[in-house]
């Protein structure tokens, strides 16, 4: 008997003659008071975002290549960057203009080719888009698409540049995994890379990017 | 010994991490002695129960979410087979390998197969259970692969050639300077060595290990992860954790191994908003962990291009046999229960023995093993309830630790001709309680204990009893009995 005839037969012998249980109750909250996108969930957003640690700043669309600026400004504030000059990286389809005032060089992922893991660590930033957040969480899903590019992207670099446009928040989980297409690569995230792990003392940033800046962008 | 096929087996003896190598009372007398060891484990486990209350008080939905919880845990264990096939053939329509492992052995040279294939002579692991209670790194370690831990209190852990003390925070019995010192001493030798005058702030610390482990992701071709949950329906996969470790796995090698339970099941993607708000609370406290990674078979071009799935029985299916065992099955490895438990807060995670400590373990470990094997655990609690209240799934763990001694105690019977110390005293108990004249006679004669006793406590009897007085104080017999008192006060016959 193959190994896995051997372990079905077996749970299938561990089972014989149990009851079928009774449906699922799911009576918790299916969506917040307020709706995607609006101001209290804005601001409920920035509220836990800035709870673990991470810059937030708020914008109308016109404003958002400053506020970008702003954004790599204060998440490589006090970084060494050796005497090089910045270097950051996007994703294939985000939106050129939202860097317009980064000073600095900007790689595009794929332009040419994909980049390998070292050069990905060589660069100082990289800038994305975002699929949905989740307010009462602080959290902003990640999938995959051409303005968010492929995971070593968002991973690799120490800062982590977020765009994330009013009408992808929403206020809980039940309405973020109704969002989200679960066969695409997903990455939750919610604040920079941190650990627990000694003493249980929160320390932001260890092996993600340590600098998670997020522009809400209103309208 | 024969095994027929297809029947529940428990997990073998002689390989993995599932049994310890003395029984609990014993062990947890050393770790009793151990001030610093007690010290490090009740601040770490005070701080985090204050956090879980504070976030899970905020949830307005919290006991309906628990409810649902255990509901879907009890639906994926009631249709388990038909959900496996499904997972299956999800997970390798996306271009996925599907391996089925009947124990730890199967599961070990699976992965080592695996890994062998690839020709890579190391791989990156993300902190797992079922690869610690399988043993995968030593068995990886006897084919010649060298596997690098890479949370970071599996690696303290790792390098301090240590046992994990508790499932989610495993070196939470380290201060920061024994992690300091390890780090200076064991860290040079396998990798980046860290800087010479590194301080035990926490902030220094991680950043020794962000450095030492960058050089192994970046050079890493084959991963090794566990999975918090699988979607029957999608084939998707889920590893939720804080320090990004899991995501540089998950995505920068070339291989990815994933080993799971066969019980970590969700059947359907919205089961996920179910345990995505579960999990975080009550394991870190946070509303949310910082990573949660979610990815399903292969996508060309992002992540790993050859991603298997190994399914793991050991023991799992004798559990899910026993109508009452099954319910450890539901468990999603949060840790709520051991951070409130009391013993746990005193004894720490080593006295288990098994790599499931705490209230859970205690009662896992034993189905998983048959519970001759982990006979002690079911009594390494006091019973108080607290990890049933604290339990994001609602596992009834004090009457499964209840159900548990009284197996024991059969099964003891059974096997012993001659009648243990308890059996005595419970039997001779029962013939003196029959008789009311019997009764009175032995609460006088019991007044007699209060020549042993010091300050109106009991710290030592002699054998039998010692058994009793052992652990802890017995009261000193009051000069009266309430019967003695009543006669006095009332008068005979009222």
């Amino acid at each position: 008997m193959s190994a896995r005839e051997d372990v079905l037969s077996r749970v299938r012998h561990a089972l014989a003659g149990s009851a079928a249980p009774g449906p699922v109750p799911r009576d918790y909250r299916a969506a917040g008071e307020h709706p995607p996108g609006s101001p209290e969930l804005l601001d409920l957003l920035a509220d836990r975002l800035v709870d673990y640690r991470a810059g937030v700043r708020r914008t109308a669309a016109a404003g958002l290549p400053a506020a970008v600026a702003a954004a790599v400004d204060e998440g490589l504030a006090g970084r060494d960057l050796h005497g090089e000059p910045l270097c950051l990286v996007v994703p294939p389809g985000l939106d050129r203009a939202w860097l317009a005032a980064v000073p600095g060089q900007v790689v595009v992922d794929g332009q040419d080719r994909l980049l390998g893991a070292l050069e990905l660590d060589r660069l100082h930033g990289v800038v994305t888009g975002a699929t949905v957040a989740v307010a009462e969480t602080g959290t902003i899903v990640l999938d995959g698409s051409a303005d968010q590019g492929r995971r070593a992207l968002s991973l690799v670099p120490d800062l982590h540049v977020l765009v994330v446009q009013a009408g992808q928040v929403v206020a809980t989980v039940p309405e973020a995994l109704a969002r989200l297409t679960p066969t695409r690569p997903l990455t939750w995230i919610s604040g920079p890379s941190a650990t627990s792990d000694i003493e249980l003392v929160r320390v932001e940033g260890v092996h993600g990017p340590r600098s998670l800046q997020v522009v809400l962008v209103e309208d | 010994m024969s095994v027929d096929l297809g029947m529940p087996v428990t997990a073998p003896r002689g390989v993995g991490h599932l049994r310890g190598e003395e029984s609990f009372p014993v062990a947890a007398r050393r770790a009793l002695a151990d001030p610093q060891l007690r010290r490090n484990i009740g601040k770490a486990t005070g701080t985090i129960r204050d956090k879980r209350l504070r976030v899970v008080g905020e949830v307005p939905d919290w006991e309906q979410l628990r409810t649902a919880g255990k509901a879907v845990k009890a639906d994926v264990l009631a249709r388990l087979p038909e959900l496996l096939e499904q997972l299956e053939q999800a997970f390798t329509a996306a271009g996925g390998q599907v391996h089925w492992a009947r124990d730890a052995n199967d599961a070990n040279r699976i992965v080592t197969e695996l890994v062998q294939a690839t020709g890579a002579d190391e791989v990156v692991k993300v902190k797992s259970m079922a690869t610690q209670e399988i043993g995968l790194n030593e068995a990886l370690e006897a084919a010649g692969i060298a596997a690098w831990e890479t949370d970071l209190a599996e690696l303290i852990v790792q390098l301090g050639h240590d046992r994990p003390s508790h499932i989610l925070v495993p070196a939470i019995h380290r201060n920061r300077a024994e992690i300091r010192e390890i780090f200076l001493r064991e860290m040079g030798a396998v990798g980046r060595a860290p800087d010479p005058d590194l301080t035990d702030e926490p902030a220094r610390l991680a950043n020794a290990a962000r450095l030492h482990l960058r050089e192994k992701f970046l050079a890493a071709r084959v991963a090794v992860s566990g999975a918090n949950f699988a979607v029957a329906e999608t084939g998707t996969l889920s590893v939720v954790e804080s320090e990004g470790n899991g995501r540089m796995c998950l995505t920068l090698p070339q291989t990815l191994i994933t080993v799971m339970g066969v019980e970590k099941l969700v059947p359907t993607w919205r089961d996920l908003e179910v345990f995505l708000q579960l999990l975080p609370r009550s394991s870190t406290g946070e509303r949310m962990n910082p990573y949660t990674s979610m990815w399903t078979g292969v996508t060309p071009g992002d992540g790993p291009q050859e991603v298997h799935l190994v399914l793991l029985d050991n023991g799992r299916t004798a559990a899910l046999a026993d109508e009452i065992g099954r319910e450890a099955l539901q468990c999603i490895k949060c840790s709520a229960c051991m951070n409130v438990c009391p013993v746990y807060e005193r004894t720490g995670g080593h006295a288990y023995g098994s790599v499931y400590p705490g209230p859970i373990g205690a009662v896992l470990s034993p189905y998983l093993t048959g519970v001759q094997d982990n006979a002690s655990l079911p009594y390494a609690s006091s019973l108080c309830g607290a990890c049933l209240e604290a339990c994001p799934v609602k596992i009834d763990l004090p009457s499964m630790l209840v159900e548990l001694r009284h197996r024991h105690v059969e099964a003891d019977r059974d096997e012993h001709a001659l009648p243990t110390a308890e059996r005595v005293a419970m039997a001779a108990a029962s013939w003196v309680m029959a008789d009311p004249a019997r009764y009175a006679a032995a609460q006088r004669g019991s007044r007699v204990g209060r020549l042993l006793a010091r300050r109106g406590r009991i710290g030592r009897l002699p054998w039998p009893l010692s058994g009793w007085t052992s652990a802890r104080d017995a009261p000193a017999p009051p000069a009266e009995t309430f019967r003695a008192f009543w006669a006095r006060t009332r008068g005979p016959g009222s």
